[in-house]
């Protein structure tokens, strides 16, 4: 592997961390509040969370592009800041990449939490716990799974991308390019070689990861978590 | 206004459904709140314990106050202990792992001695490093009770503990639940649509029917009411407070005695001077003018006639008696009643055709 290509591996793995983290704190509280909610809005919620699976990443990438760059609202506004647009950028990725992932965060979750039921909280409640703690000694692990599976495949989303990063990100070296972009950059100049070596990896990566996944949500079930 | 009682006013409406109470419930033993599924007793119990909520209410905990219309006490800082009707131990918490649970997070909780005590009482010392899944049914309800006092709640609320249990888990836990009765110092409010459990542990009772109470007071004055039992159907009759006086073992038979007579009763392995608690279905209760010679019948008492009400069928009657005392009902058909002449005042016997020994 290059040295370009190495540099595009740790760009990869960073954005999808990120990526990941953000979603963490960010998809948490949607779903929870997806899960319980009474709400008419929930439907139309539900909707624009799950619009990511359908859309073309192209679209995507293109709204984000417009809205982040110098002449969107995003982009601009920061500019009138005397801050930096976004686009091009590895912040308007990490943007980007969030709103791309977020069904893959927010589903697992909110199954996660619904499947543990309004009893549960009620009987912390009775023992004298406050929602917050409701919250994390009781929901949470018991939504492990949940948290396991949507932490994955929010990572290994991010890692597969490429329409968004593309539009969004474009291709710069150690800020934007990515393993997705790099391998696509290998095919169209005829260097399988490096392609092979790229795609096989992340192809590897993938399936090991998700079998982990899969592992580990089949052990918890035998133990009855 | 009593710093003692438990008062609770609350008023809710939903489209098929109104909740319209006022209770003045007493601040010790056990108040069984009763009625059909429907009615609102779990309801009731919600709104008691802060799960559910409704503007329109008042609640006073022996002068505390846990809500005043929309000032409202969360349900975590109400000094109270819940008991579901379903399991609801936390699945990824050993036995041991549930009561430390809220032990850990009260302001005050049950001392070490204190503890150990409610554990030996409810039988679960053994149970403790299991996890919920491998405990049976009746064991998790036991953990489950144990954990709500572990906290050393002020009140008991129990949302039909035994509802979920077949007959030979209810038989496993009531006796613990017997035990607790005699020895727990907090009011309990015990919801059920059971009167065997009823008239086994409660003190009080408050008859629920479509969200209003149709009736409450001491369970057995309350129990004696002719107005009562219709609601009750075939479950009418009487509760007794009795004291064993003496056993005869050739025929396992034990001589009960209360304010107004005594009964024969099958033995039921309490010692003589141990207070016995026996329930008389007003079915099982026929009358005679004259005293019976060459009958089977081992316990007929003399007896008053107070009151003749009419019954759920139009052909039976449900008469109320006195026992020197102590009330009996009698479901006797209506022409039974007018070939007797019954009247009130009347006197003549009552022939007892079966005690149950309850607790």
């Amino acid at each position: 592997m290059s040295d370009a290509d190495w540099m595009a591996l740790v760009t990869t793995l960073k954005l999808s961390a990120v990526t990941t983290l953000v979603l963490l704190l960010l998809g948490t509280p949607v779903a929870w509040w997806l899960a319980r909610t009474k709400s008419r809005f929930s439907v139309a919620v539900e909707a624009v969370v799950a619009l990511p699976l359908v859309l073309p990443p192209t679209v995507l990438g293109f709204y984000m592009l417009v809205a982040l760059g110098p002449n969107g609202p995003i982009g601009g506004t920061l500019i009138t800041l005397g801050w930096h647009h976004l686009a091009f950028s590895f912040s308007g990725l990490v943007i980007a990449s969030t709103l791309y992932s977020l069904p893959f965060m927010v589903q697992p979750l909110k199954d996660a939490f619904a499947a543990v039921g309004e009893r549960m909280t009620e009987v912390a409640a009775t023992l004298r716990a406050n929602a917050w703690d409701r919250f994390f000694s009781v929901v949470v692990p018991l939504s492990r799974r949940g948290f396991l599976t949507a932490i994955t495949l929010t990572f290994a989303h991010t890692v597969g991308e490429f329409g968004v990063v593309l539009m969004v990100g474009g291709n710069i070296p150690g800020e934007t390019r990515v393993l997705s972009i790099a391998i696509y950059d290998h095919a169209e100049a005829m260097d399988y070689a490096s392609a092979h070596v790229l795609a096989g990896g992340l192809l590897a990566a993938s399936f090991l990861l998700l079998f982990m996944v899969y592992f580990l949500n089949r052990r918890y079930q035998v133990v009855h978590l | 206004m009593n710093g003692e009682s438990i008062q609770a006013r609350f008023r809710l409406a939903y489209p098929d459904f109104t909740l319209d109470v006022d209770l003045d419930l007493p601040g010790r033993g056990v108040t069984a709140l009763f009625g059909p599924s429907g009615s609102g007793k779990t309801t009731l119990l919600r709104l008691i314990a802060g799960l559910a909520r409704t503007p329109d209410g008042y609640l006073a905990m022996k002068g505390e106050v846990w809500q005043d219309g929309a000032d409202f006490l969360p349900t975590h800082r109400r000094s109270l202990g819940y008991v579901f009707q379903e399991a609801s131990l936390f699945p990824h918490l050993s036995a041991r792992g549930n009561l430390d649970y809220g032990m850990k997070r009260a302001d005050a909780c049950l001392d070490r001695a204190a503890l150990d005590h409610v554990i030996d009482l409810l039988g679960i010392g053994g149970l403790l490093d299991r996890r919920p899944h491998q405990l049976s049914g009746g064991e998790r309800q036991r953990v489950a009770i144990a954990r709500a006092l572990a906290v050393k709640p002020r009140l008991l609320l129990m949302d039909e503990p035994l509802a979920a249990l077949d007959l030979a888990r209810k038989r496993e836990i009531l006796p613990y639940l017997e035990r607790l009765h005699d020895e727990l110092e907090i009011p309990v409010l015990y919801v059920s649509h059971a009167p065997d459990e009823v008239a086994r542990l409660a003190d009080h009772i408050v008859a629920l029917e479509a969200g209003r109470v149709a009736a409450q007071g001491p369970l057995l004055d309350t129990l004696a009411r002719v107005d009562l039992p219709i609601r009750l159907g075939e479950d009418a009759g009487v509760v007794l407070d009795t004291v064993v006086e003496e056993r005869d073992s050739d025929w396992h038979l034990a001589r009960v005695s209360f304010a107004g007579g005594g009964l024969w009763v099958r033995d039921g392995g309490h010692a003589v001077g141990h207070p016995a608690r026996v329930r008389i279905l007003a079915r099982d209760v026929s009358l005679a003018l004259n005293r019976q010679e060459g009958t089977s019948i081992l316990n007929t008492l003399p007896a008053a006639v107070v009151e003749i009400a009419p019954d759920a069928h139009p052909a039976q009657a449900l008469v109320r008696l006195d026992l020197g005392g102590s009330p009996l009902l009698a479901r006797v058909t209506r022409r039974s009643a007018a070939a007797l002449n019954l009247t009130p005042g009347q006197c003549l016997y009552a022939q007892v055709k079966a005690v149950a020994l309850v607790g």
